[in-house]
């Protein structure tokens, strides 16, 4: 397997080397993947889909993966990007950047406000109350029927093409572009990522994640510290939440349910939680396995259960955790 | 007007009775084993079913016994093979783990008993309204609440008094030291379980003779149950006891004045306790999950 290949190769070099070389491999797939997919069986829509959910994944990491706290209600900040993006899209005005901007912020500032009060909490309590979070926002989703559209979802809205100056990026017709355009956004927000993580402030997550005692005895305020995490991992999935949203020119319920949550995290853990791009192949490996059972049977809602009881019997520390182990070892 | 708030309190009583035996059981394990259990609305279901199963041969009476103890059996079982694998470590394992447990429980009754509700027959007996003035109150629904009645009050003596009982408190406290003074706290922990989901699965029987079964009857109770805890307070069985009664009550009587925010009243308790308690009514300060 050449995947293999390069890893061996890799680990000949020093870090830094490394990690640069494993960032230029990771993006070279995604920007040639419209190429190579339909090779494999894939098409852009897939790709588009992946890139998605594999930055929500990558955002709901930031909190579980590098500030250790588990979330496992991440699906309503990702929901209320979805519904955001399409209220603008629907209600307001028909521009593609608004409504990125407006579901971002939807989900972000809802991030804000309740990470404060679940901030108090840790371990197992403060996953059943992001749980108990989100779905007050399903309810509401569900219920106010004049403006989401209840149980049958918010439709009649449609992406729309963005003008840049005398450029027209015409991502509601042409899927190759609209694919190139989330990767866009997916890359400013990767980078985004990666550098809050790089920062003092990531290095200080860090220590919560290994230590809260001693983290507190250093002086640093640790519920603090994790309430701006979660924040932040709720911005960053605000937007793929609203790129969902378009993806898809439709919002429903399911997307606040504590199911898409639960699937969150076994992307981010089957990749890898404890490395970056993790999450994004998790991501991958779920969408392409959730699509292969769905065609070949109706139970395939039991070998989704199955794919999550055997990972974490079996591959606890994820795809990419394994080459980690190798490397340590 | 009055019948119709007394109506809504004896309906808010038991559900709210459900969501008690769900949430016991859900916090014996959060406290013993620090597991949330996803999976016990689908204990929940399989309770139902295997009631279904057996009330033709055996009868309903014998089968409230039979199945909640058959599913405490696959209960023990699954936690003697997978879910002590995941104690002690980073929380998010048991999660994932009974989060594919319960997508695997109900896609297997799905399987087994198709997408179709099933009605679960309960005995003429006990079906028949009391009074035509107070038509909700059918011998059934007073017979429910008797029964979990005197299953928390056995639970609690359980607890309180039998040997294994104060195991299960003192390993809550301090599991190490309870294993030091020669307890098998791995059988503890098993048995523990499978006290959780026997609650789970006699919900199962009394809410299927309601309403009816289908595989994802536990859904709607499970999370409900969820905040019956957090409002009662993490490590406290009589919180939970509490909560459980007080959030159905509260959504019931909500239904009566404003039925749209039945569930969201439910919620807002919930953060209104968080604000002001942040331990919950009855738990401990500084209790650390």
């Amino acid at each position: 397997m050449s995947l293999a290949t390069a890893a061996a190769a890799a680990e000949a070099l020093p870090s830094a080397q490394r990690r640069l070389l494993a960032t230029a491999g990771v993006w070279i797939i995604l920007i040639a993947a419209p190429f190579w997919m339909p090779l494999v069986g894939g098409y852009t829509d897939l790709g588009t889909r992946v890139i998605v959910l594999g930055l929500a994944a990558m955002s709901l990491n930031f909190l579980l993966g590098y500030t250790g706290m588990m979330s496992f209600g991440h699906a309503a900040y990702f929901g209320l990007g979805v519904y955001g993006a399409g209220l603008i899209l629907k209600d307001v005005t028909a521009s593609t950047p608004l409504a990125l901007v407006a579901g971002t912020l939807l989900g972000g500032i809802a991030g804000v406000v309740f990470g404060r009060l679940i901030a108090r909490t840790r371990g197992v309590a403060f996953a059943m109350i992001t749980i108990a979070f989100q779905q007050i926002l399903y309810y509401v989703a569900y219920k106010w029927n004049g403006v989401t559209g209840g149980f049958d979802g918010l439709r009649g809205f449609v992406r729309q093409p963005i003008h840049l100056g005398p450029l027209v990026l015409n991502i509601r017709s042409n899927d190759l572009v609209f694919y190139y355009f989330v990767l866009a956004i997916f890359a400013l927000a990767v980078g985004a990522m990666g550098l809050i993580l790089r920062s003092p402030f990531g290095r200080t997550l860090l220590a919560v994640r290994e230590n809260q005692r001693r983290a507190r005895f250093l002086g640093i305020d640790v519920n603090r510290h994790v309430w701006l995490s979660f924040s932040v991992s709720a911005f960053f999935i605000a937007i793929a939440g609203a790129l969902y949203a378009l993806l898809n020119n439709f919002a429903d319920p399911s997307s606040m349910y504590y199911v898409l949550s639960g699937q969150f995290v076994i992307m981010a853990v089957m990749g890898g939680m404890r490395t970056f791009w993790g999450p994004l192949l998790g991501a991958a490996v779920f969408v392409v396995l959730q699509n292969y059972f769905s065609s070949i049977t109706l139970n395939w809602l039991f070998f989704v259960g199955l794919l999550f009881v055997l990972v974490v019997m079996f591959f606890p520390r994820g795809l990419l955790g394994i080459f980690q182990r190798r490397r340590a070892a | 007007m009055l019948q119709l708030i007394l109506f809504n309190v004896f309906n808010g009583l038991i559900i709210g009775a459900f969501y008690v035996l769900l949430a016991l059981g859900l916090s014996m394990i959060l406290n013993l084993s620090n597991v949330i259990n996803f999976a016990h609305g689908n204990f929940l279901a399989l309770g139902g079913y295997l009631a279904y199963v057996l009330i033709p041969y055996v009868g309903f009476w014998p089968s409230l016994l039979i199945a909640p103890l058959l599913t405490a059996a696959i209960g023990f079982i699954i936690e003697r093979t997978m879910v002590r694998r995941v104690y002690g470590r980073d929380p998010v394992y048991s999660l994932l783990l009974t989060f594919g447990l319960a997508f695997m429980i109900e896609d297997a009754c799905r399987y087994i008993w198709g997408v179709n509700g099933l009605p679960l027959t309960t005995p003429s007996s006990i079906s028949q309204p009391l009074s035509s003035t107070f038509f909700f109150i059918t011998a059934y629904r007073l017979f429910m609440v008797a029964i979990v009645i005197v299953v928390v009050a056995g639970l609690f003596a359980f607890l309180r008094y039998s040997r294994m009982g104060m195991r299960i408190r003192a390993g809550v406290l301090d599991l190490d030291t309870v294993s030091a003074l020669g307890v098998n706290v791995k059988l503890l922990r098993s048995l523990n379980f499978a006290v959780g989901i026997f609650l789970a699965g006699l919900a199962g029987v009394l809410a299927g003779g309601q309403i009816g079964l289908n595989p994802n009857m536990g859904d709607s109770l499970l999370l409900p149950s969820f905040i019956a805890i957090i409002v009662g307070g993490f490590g406290s069985l009589t919180g939970t006891l509490a909560g459980g009664l007080l959030i159905g009550v509260t959504s019931a009587i909500t239904a009566v004045f404003y039925p749209s925010a039945q569930q969201a009243v439910v919620y807002a308790l919930m953060i209104l306790v968080l604000l002001v308690r942040p331990q919950g009514l009855l738990g401990e300060e500084g209790l650390v999950i």
